[in-house]
């Protein structure tokens, strides 16, 4: 079939029904499959690294900068991804910032003043001991939405400061350092990346399944005799996917380690996001629970209509929350080599704003995985560019908080222009 | 006599202060319509959501093919073969028709995933069938016109051999086109023996389509007549007055007109 054909058979599904015509951006998020509004978002975040890197003076875009930025922003994309399926759900986690603490208290307090330190099997232990914290206070907030039919909003804003207290009472608000040196590689520091022949090898892989994925979707479309996209965007759509990640690896592999000229790669952290980012995904896409989630924040009435277990698939919810919490833990603790009480604090609103810049809808039933990353990436450029400019603190938060009114009304206003 | 596919003994419901349905007894048979009327507020829908799981009854009993059985949730009707299109749909309006077809019970790959590709495949054999010009399957069903949008809960009750079909206002934003295929589909179900509750405000097509009618008023029965032994101004009658034919008065009737 030529690629005209092609078109021509898309063009008929586009809804002429409903009298529509297609204006350039339309056209081009149909054909890509990118919303208009990740568009918007990602122009929004070309716009503000080049302000940035103007004013600051040509050290944003460099790539100890990228990498540092990249270092940084995992856990918030880790916690980010989460919190997509909580919103989509139409529940919120304020928590987050909380578990975060608490949970990075609990595994630095296991590993340095319980368990014998410097023992092979200690970090992993205590790895596996805060993932399950996590999922017991997910479970514990779960329980109270789900079937205590608490509002989510005052379950988690509870729980924001029952587990910051706890945090505090584990060591009575000591902080516990240093931690095992093995742990610290999953934090990213000076050994925590994985060099440069690695870091081609996952980029080269990420690149051949991006492609295998694509033609493999397609194919099974055509076979089912189904409207494709053309083939040229198509092409297109992987040939940008590429770009990125190659264009990534490359930054990665320019920032050395400290007096020489050994190439870092990707960190640890950002390995570890990643991972999360495609699990995220797929279980979004592929799993019942996923689609379950979608379909409870489009219509919770036909949700429990068709039968779906609206309650337990909400605890689900906030166990996950509660898992990428711990996860976003691990990396936290492992990145500061400590553990301390206020880590975490204010977590939650960037990670709100992150999936909100992202795309997720506060009403409900809309919401990716990739946005939400996209709204990391931006949250931690602005945090990070405005401490290049040495901008206060107090000044930064004030910022923040408006970049999450503004992410909000944005969202108002592109449904409202929806509707 | 057979069985009646199924019974509804005392069915009685009450929403706070409000009795929505009260003390109603109905059956339906194997490849029979069962048209039910009544005014705004009768109790039609809450009468067949305690038939379809979505509210449990708060007494009486429900009988399929004479065994009594427990109805509590959605999935419950589903096991026995109770189909239900909602009135208000009860669409995810999200999510795209193949996915709001199969929800809750999705097809999956070997592996337990979602297999996209098949549903998608069914649902266009399946819409296409009840609405030829309905094309843009892959849009969020927000975005679909009000006919189309029923078809996709139309479609959803009969792709999953249903033995006993309920229709709450199947046809109310459906164009002439769409609801005489309606009318040839459930003619069709009929003949392969389902047993259709059809709730609908207009009387013609309750008249074309069944082959008795149920009339409720004020949450209350008011009565179960053959189609064929009643007129319309009868069955008007009984919506309005909440009187059977034989006790309606020939001025009583007039007055309706
Ligand atoms: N979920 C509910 N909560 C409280 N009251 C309800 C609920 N559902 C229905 N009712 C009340 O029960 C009564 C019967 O409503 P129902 O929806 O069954 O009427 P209906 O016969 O289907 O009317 P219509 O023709 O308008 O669809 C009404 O008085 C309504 O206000
Ligand atoms: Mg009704």
């Amino acid at each position: 079939m030529s690629s005209d054909a092609e078109a021509g058979k898309l063009e008929s599904e586009a809804p002429k029904l409903a009298g529509l015509r297609l204006g350039p951006v339309d056209a081009f998020s149909r054909l890509t499959g990118l919303d208009t509004r990740l568009l918007a978002m990602l122009a929004a975040l070309v716009v503000i690294w080049i302000v940035l890197d103007f004013l600051a003076g040509g050290i944003f875009l460099t790539p100890r900068n990228l990498f540092n930025l990249a270092v940084q922003g995992s856990a918030v994309g880790i916690m980010a991804t989460g919190m997509v399926l909580v919103i989509v759900a139409r529940h919120i986690d304020l928590s987050v910032g909380s578990v975060l603490g608490f949970v990075g208290m609990f595994i630095a307090f296991l590993q340095v003043q319980v368990l014998p330190l410097g023992a092979d099997w200690n970090w992993p232990l205590t790895i596996a001991a805060g993932l399950a914290l996590g999922a017991l206070v997910g479970l514990w907030q779960g329980l109270w939405v789900a079937y205590g039919g608490v509002p989510a909003f005052v379950v988690t804003l509870g729980g924001l400061l029952i587990f910051r207290g706890a945090a505090f009472e584990i060591t009575d608000g000591r902080t516990v350092a240093p931690l095992d040196p093995v742990y610290q590689l999953l934090g990213g520091g000076a050994d925590g990346s994985i060099g440069a022949t690695a870091s081609w090898a996952v980029g080269l892989v990420a690149v051949a399944a991006v492609a295998f994925f694509s033609i493999k979707a397609r194919g099974k479309r055509a076979r089912y005799g189904f409207p494709v996209k053309p083939l040229w965007a198509e092409v297109a759509m992987i040939c940008a996917w590429s770009a990125l990640i190659i264009g990534f690896v490359m930054v990665m592999n320019a920032y050395t380690k400290p007096r020489s000229d050994i190439p870092r790669g990707i960190p640890v952290p950002v390995l570890i996001l990643l991972a999360v980012v495609i699990v995220m995904t797929f279980v979004t896409r592929f799993t019942t629970f996923g689609r379950y989630v979608f379909a409870m924040g489009g219509n919770p009435e036909a949700a429990a209509l068709s039968g779906i277990n609206v309650k337990r698939t909400t605890v689900m919810i906030f166990v996950v929350m509660g898992i990428l919490s711990a996860v976003a833990a691990v990396v936290t603790t492992a990145r500061l080599n400590a553990g301390t009480n206020s880590m975490g604090t204010l977590a939650e609103l960037n990670v709100i704003a992150a999936a909100v810049i992202g795309g997720t809808s506060l009403a409900g039933g809309i919401g990716t995985i990739p946005g939400a990353i996209l709204g990391a990436v931006i949250m931690q450029s602005l945090d990070n560019g405005m401490v290049l400019l040495g901008v206060s603190s107090s000044l930064r938060s004030i910022v923040i908080g408006l970049v999450l009114i503004a992410a909000v009304w944005f969202d108002v206003v592109y449904n409202r222009n929806r509707r | 006599m057979p069985t009646p596919l199924v019974e509804l003994r005392n069915l009685s419901k009450r929403f706070g202060g409000v009795q929505a349905v009260d003390d109603v007894s109905l059956d339906l048979y194997p490849g029979e319509v069962v048209g039910l009327l009544g005014h705004n507020g009768a109790g039609k829908s809450t009468l067949i959501k305690m038939l379809a799981g979505a509210y449990p009854c708060d007494s009486g009993e429900i009988l399929i093919n004479g065994d009594k059985v427990t109805i509590e949730t959605p999935r419950d009707a589903r096991h026995h073969g109770i189909e239900t299109i909602y009135q208000t749909l009860a669409l995810a309006d999200n999510l795209d028709a193949p996915a709001n077809l199969f929800l809750g019970r999705e097809l999956k790959t070997p592996l337990g995933l979602l297999d996209d590709g098949a549903m998608e495949h069914e649902a266009r054999v399946v819409l296409q069938r009840l609405n030829p010009n309905f094309k843009n399957i892959k849009d969020p069903v927000k975005n679909l016109s009000g006919g189309q949008r029923q078809s996709v809960a139309i479609a959803r009750a009969i792709l999953f051999n249903a033995k006993i079909l309920i229709m709450d206002e199947p046809t109310a934003a459906l164009g002439p086109q769409e609801t005489a295929m309606v009318a040839e589909l459930i003619q069709q179900l009929k003949r392969e023996g389902i047993g259709i509750f059809l709730i609908s405000h207009d009387l013609h097509d309750v008249f074309d389509l069944s082959d008795r009618v149920s009339v409720m008023k004020n949450g209350r029965l008011v009565g179960t007549r053959d189609t064929s032994k009643v007129t319309k101004d009868e069955v008007l009658g009984m919506i309005i007055l909440g009187k059977l034919p034989e006790e309606e008065t020939a001025e009583e009737l007039a007055e309706l007109h």
